[in-house]
């Protein structure tokens, strides 16, 4: 308690631990690629499962783009406390004097940044390949640049109530699926209404009350999940 | 001195031998009501005019949605008790009540589809209950997965609290969103009751069914809860000696009539 009233402000362990982690994930920097690589592949096989033709391509492709980097998201999740809790820092993180929800929020922000955003940001390269109409293009991009931050925040709590688990990949998307369905739902609908002519300002909306909720609630969540799964 | 019938309530021992008492009364009053209730809207509920009587499958899948759905509320006030209070008994509860809620969903997707068949058409539509009861579905079984695969019971208990109150916020969120979603697309108008208000002599059958529901829920939620704190509680001395009684009177009346 004490580090925190002497001298250590709350904003320095959080620029420390996302300096920390963002060095960490430039020295591993195929792991960023695997998420990206999901993506590109899923998205690439699609009209070879289907069928390529332009008017059925442009139907599906806010769907399709969103459904894949939803997954894409999920494939990342287990990586965000894992080695934390391997090497122990994570005990040293519950420990210490920080709040454990900015230590969470930092490694969430970290995870954004180098999944989500990336995503994000390619998705107007997939939305050429599969012939997205050009009203979708800016609401593809703000979309997923807001629902990928949401995906993350909550993603964060199925990272943390399952770090414990020897295999949790299946147990991680079981639990985290379910919550995920208004952001997929309210995402992909913003780019469809905006090729449609009608506006994203709606969609985009809601996307933004999303993560102000999810900002406030899922760290604080993702905290105590933490406690309770590295205390046993 | 007002919180003693509270504090009471965390101990698993007192609702044990409570709920025994209960039992003997409301295991009785709950086959009654569902027979009743049952019987009276399959057997002697008036045909519906539009549907005929397929419509009769609402007495059962109708219950079973609002409980499923309560059941998932039920579940996660008894995980934020126990968060709270730090008591032992409201874990049990919550552990209980998700499989409970889980089997009333996979009845209300049951009953709905076959529901569905003669009226709509198709066994599955995505339509926005439909669709809702599924993810109900899945929240459930994310409950259920967690408590078993969790290596301490400690830890297994708070961590499905945890995500059972995060579903609580998300359940409302989930079921506009759906609602939204199903109002964009809109699909062929499809229409469960026709606008119309339920007329008595169908409506008295059914709410006489949730009531019925409503008590088989809470009897399958004792029933429940007494064999986990059972099983809990194993290495206590009040089991082993209700275990010792229960061997001795099979005993005795075994060896009274040989």
């Amino acid at each position: 308690m004490s580090d925190a009233q002497h001298g250590y402000p709350l904003g320095a362990g959080f620029r420390a631990i996302i300096r920390r982690d963002l060095t960490s994930v430039w020295r591993n920097r195929s792991d960023i690629a695997s998420p990206l690589v999901f993506f590109l592949i899923s998205i690439t096989l699609l009209p070879l499962g289907v069928d390529p033709s332009d008017k059925l391509l442009a139907t599906i492709a806010p769907g399709m783009i969103w459904i894949m980097a939803l997954l894409a998201t999920l494939l990342s999740l287990d990586s965000l406390f894992r080695q934390d809790y391997d090497d122990g820092s994570l005990t040293q993180f519950i420990l210490s004097p920080q709040p454990l929800y900015l230590t969470v929020l930092a490694k969430v922000i970290v995870h954004w940044l180098t999944t989500g955003l990336p995503l994000a940001i390619i998705a107007p390269l997939l939305g050429v390949m599969l012939s997205l109409p050009s009203g979708g293009y800016w609401p593809l991009v703000i979309s997923l640049t807001i629902g990928t931050a949401i995906m993350s925040l909550i993603g964060a709590l199925g990272a943390a109530l399952t770090v414990c688990l020897r295999s949790s990949a299946l147990v991680l998307t079981l639990i985290i699926m379910p919550l995920y369905l208004p952001v997929l739902i309210i995402g992909a609908n913003t780019v469809s209404s905006a090729i449609a002519g009608v506006g994203a300002a709606q969609g985009l909306a809601l996307l933004g009350a999303a993560l102000a909720m999810a900002v406030l609630i899922m760290p604080l969540a993702a905290a105590g999940a933490l406690r309770i799964s590295s205390n046993h | 001195m007002a919180w003693q019938w509270f504090h009471r309530l965390g101990s698993p021992r007192w609702f044990y031998e409570k709920s025994s008492r209960w039992l003997v009364w409301f295991a009785p009053l709950t086959l009654v009501l569902m027979v009743v209730g049952i019987s009276w809207g399959l057997g002697f509920a008036p045909i519906d005019s539009k549907q005929g009587n397929s419509y009769r499958i609402i007495f059962i899948h109708m219950p079973a949605a609002a409980l499923a759905l309560a059941g998932y509320y039920i579940m996660a006030i008894a995980g934020a008790v126990g968060l709270i209070w730090k008591m032992k008994l409201p874990f049990m509860v919550m552990k209980s009540a998700a499989p409970i809620g889980a089997a009333l969903t996979v009845l209300t997707l049951a009953t709905g589809s076959l529901w569905g068949h003669p009226t709509w058409g198709t066994f599955w539509e995505w339509d926005a209950r439909n669709i809702f009861m599924l993810v109900l579905l899945f929240l459930y079984a994310g409950i259920v997965v967690l408590a078993e695969v969790y290596p301490s019971r400690d830890a297994a208990d708070k961590a499905c609290a945890i995500l059972a109150l995060v579903g609580t916020i998300n359940v409302p969120i989930i079921y506009k969103s759906v609602d939204w979603w199903y109002s964009l697309h809109q699909p062929a108008s499809i229409k469960l009751t026709g606008g119309s208000s339920i007329h008595p002599s169908m409506l008295y059958p059914l709410l006489l069914c949730i009531l019925a529901y409503y008590c088989f829920y809470t009897l399958a939620l004792i029933l429940y809860t007494r064999r986990e704190i059972l099983v809990r509680e194993s290495r206590t001395k009040w089991v082993a000696e209700l275990a010792q009684a229960k061997f001795s009177q099979s005993q005795n009346a075994s060896g009274g009539a040989p």
